[in-house]
């Protein structure tokens, strides 16, 4: 294309010159494909290779606490600061435990609605329902975010409602942030389950029934086994999200912090971009374990 | 093909330029203008605008409350048109500042040594800032204000941290600093403290009344031993602490809500609580606090403005309404006819150096013991700041 370009200049009309780049092309397929491949790979290269690679570096670097400058002498001091302190381990385990739960909760709120979307429901009310689950993702984040710090607070309406029950609310914590982020992630893991579903033809249910299993059983043994990729995908999302969330944790976390929060003050309030960059690498090897783990179980390829 | 691979070269190497830019702004090696040029001598014409980072509730133009206005005064008389941005901690401040997007920084005690050690801060002449004469001796020449010899900055009004608690749920009436640390558990989950590695000094002071043996004779000054009372007092507050603030706002909504009910907190921020019954005030021990100053970044690109914003919050009107606002002593003794309240000035006990000087402004900690022992070795603020998250776990 950029030949192309070049070759316009010259005098002979628009149309030679296309036709000549085309035929020059035509006779080259390795130049076609860099061509091709040249801005997609260059995009993956910077945002994601070299981003990473920065992160890893300046994870190595060091910062004077008190003038703020960052030293980029090379040393292993925040990696071993953050492998062997006790706060990073605990942190991070709350990190993967709030994930894992938001990640439960989800899956088990987003199953049986995705089912009555996909098998159930009319087709008009297959496309309100749709509509219905996507709607919260037009609200910000924040909005959706600081209502549950209302309905959350002391004498909101969590505790109003739940009071005939003799029950209250949880208050602002890690149960507050478990709640907030599985309502907001809830969209993203009810959508690919609805996508899996759909995929599992009607046929196989009816053939299970009719050789006599029950509704339980063809559930279990049919659609579920089916459904394991198009789960697994909703779980990346909600798991992933979770994991470098630190916005829902400052608004209804109360004292409590996630990783998020660690690079948050490491970076806005400690100034320690190295240390921050060290923690953001946690959150990084904690999904590509999980991805790998999920690789072992073949679901990827499924997808 | 050859074009192409030329631009994608020349976007990496526009990219890694950017990058190393925000690198260099990030490290603050960017402040060449001031480091022999000193103050200005004189003064030109006023630029048209200036940028402002003050902590919430210092420059106010009356759209957070329409009664409360002194910036368009300013602006009317100077023609500099003020754009401003508040900020919670003075690490969040020191950030902010390095990117040199603000003429003028208001820095409390513990923000300005850095800022000055880091070259943000320009040498201020105070000749130039004719309001300058009538401030209190006793806050000018300060370690907080001055080094080497040099003015970096005009002093603002001063104030203590203080201890607000709901009357509805607090009973009997705290008197002490006790209240949120030994006895916290009693409010246990609706309790507040400052999110900032500078509320360790807090804990230090308390120690200081409650436990002398320690030694503490200033809670910025903390050696080893002292460090870990301290730290230890603050993770048995951690379990009875609801939520820790740094945005005043969100102290604002939890007290109002009744989600707080008891924590430390500044005058301004009692003030704006309306939806419930709250009241603060300075705790039998003292307390810790601050003494700000104006200082003009390195980097100003509006140094006449800068100048004239100085001189004007310096005056006695500016000085009174900022301060009163705020909730803290004025910095010059005029500033007390311009008061809305009569007995502003004893509430706060504006120029009763005896007074202040029971007040532990705000210092940033340093290896060298800022009490003059030379024995041992001080913890350092990047050790407050480690220690700060652990104790948040």
């Amino acid at each position: 294309m950029s030949v192309d370009t070049t070759r316009a200049a010259v005098p002979p009309s628009r149309g030679t010159a296309a036709r000549r780049a085309s035929s020059q092309l035509s006779a080259r397929p390795r130049l076609r494909l860099s061509l091709l491949l040249a801005a997609p790979l260059t995009w993956l290269v910077l945002v994601y290779v070299v981003a990473l690679a920065a992160l890893l570096v300046s994870a190595l670097w060091t910062v004077d606490s008190f003038t703020g400058e960052i030293d980029r002498s090379l040393t292993l001091d925040n990696l071993k600061e953050i492998t062997t302190e006790s706060l990073y381990r605990t942190v991070a385990l709350r990190t993967v435990g709030v994930a894992a739960l938001v990640t439960v909760v989800d899956v088990l709120v987003a199953l049986p609605i995705a089912f009555y979307m996909a098998k159930v429901a009319s087709k008009r009310a297959q496309r309100i329902l749709v509509i219905a689950v996507l709607t919260p993702l037009w609200a910000s984040y924040l909005v959706k975010a600081f209502a549950w710090r209302s309905v959350l607070s002391d004498g909101g309406i969590f505790q109003w409602a739940a009071s005939p029950f003799g029950l209250d609310t949880p208050g602002y914590g890690l149960t507050a942030v478990v709640i907030t982020q599985a309502y907001i992630w809830l969209p993203y893991v009810i959508l690919p389950i609805f996508a899996g579903l759909e995929r599992v033809p009607n046929s196989l249910v009816d053939a299970a029934g009719d050789l006599g299993a029950s509704p339980w059983t063809s559930m279990r043994t049919i659609v579920l086994p089916l459904l394991v990729p198009a789960i697994i995908a909703g779980s990346i999302f909600s798991f992933s999200l979770t994991l470098g969330d630190y916005i829902t944790v400052n608004i209804v976390g109360g004292a409590n912090q996630m990783l998020g929060n660690l690079v948050y003050t490491n970076v806005g309030a400690a100034n320690n971009l190295p240390l921050a960059a060290a923690i953001a690498l946690i959150p990084i090897v904690i999904m590509i374990g999980y991805l790998t783990a999920v690789r072992r179980t073949g679901a990827l390829e499924n997808l | 093909m050859r074009l192409t691979t030329h631009t994608s070269r020349r976007a990496a190497g526009a990219l890694v330029a950017s990058g190393a830019l925000v690198l260099l702004a990030a490290c603050g090696g960017g402040g060449s203008s001031s480091e022999d040029t000193g103050a200005a001598a004189k003064l030109g014409e006023n630029e048209g605008q200036v940028s402002i980072l003050a902590w919430p509730g210092y420059v106010e133009d009356g759209s957070n409350d329409p009664e409360v206005d002194w910036v368009s005064a300013f602006e009317k008389d100077t023609g500099c048109q003020v754009t401003s941005k508040t900020y919670g901690t003075s690490d969040e401040a020191f950030n902010l500042a390095k990117t040199g997007d603000y003429d003028v920084v208001v820095a409390s005690g513990d923000l300005t040594a850095r800022m000055v050690a880091s070259k943000q801060a320009a040498e201020v002449n105070t000749d130039l800032i004719p309001n300058y004469a009538g401030v209190y001796d006793f806050l000018k020449d300060k370690e907080w204000n001055t080094f080497d010899g040099k003015n970096y900055g005009v002093p603002h009004g001063y104030g203590a941290n203080l201890l607000m608690y709901n009357e509805d749920e607090v009973s009997p009436a705290p008197t002490s600093w006790s209240s949120v640390f030994d006895e916290s558990s009693k409010y246990k989950g609706k309790v507040t403290a400052y999110d900032s590695p500078i509320y360790i000094a807090d804990a230090a002071l308390y120690l200081m009344n409650t436990q002398p043996d320690l030694g503490i004779k200033n809670p910025y000054a903390l050696d080893d031993e002292q460090f870990a009372a301290t730290v230890e007092v603050l993770k048995n507050q951690r379990a009875n602490v609801g939520e820790y603030w740094s945005d005043y706002l969100k102290e604002i909504s939890a007290f109002e809500t009744g989600d707080t009910v008891i924590g430390t907190t500044w005058q301004v921020i009692a003030n704006s609580v309306e939806k419930s019954k709250v009241k603060a005030f300075l705790p039998e021990e003292g307390s810790t606090g601050w003494s700000d100053t104006w200082m003009i970044s390195s980097q100003a690109k509006n140094p006449n403005c800068s100048y004239a914003w100085l001189n004007y919050i310096e005056s006695p009107e500016a000085n009174a309404q900022a301060t009163e606002y705020f909730g803290e002593a004025p910095n010059n003794p005029e500033a007390c006819e311009f008061a809305t309240d009569p007995t502003f000035c004893d509430t706060y006990k504006a120029g009763d150096e005896d007074f202040a000087s029971k007040l532990w402004y705000w210092r940033t900690p340093v290896a060298e013991c800022l009490d003059g022992r030379t024995d041992v070795e001080c913890k350092d603020y990047s050790e407050w700041t480690k220690a700060w998250t652990e104790i948040k776990g």
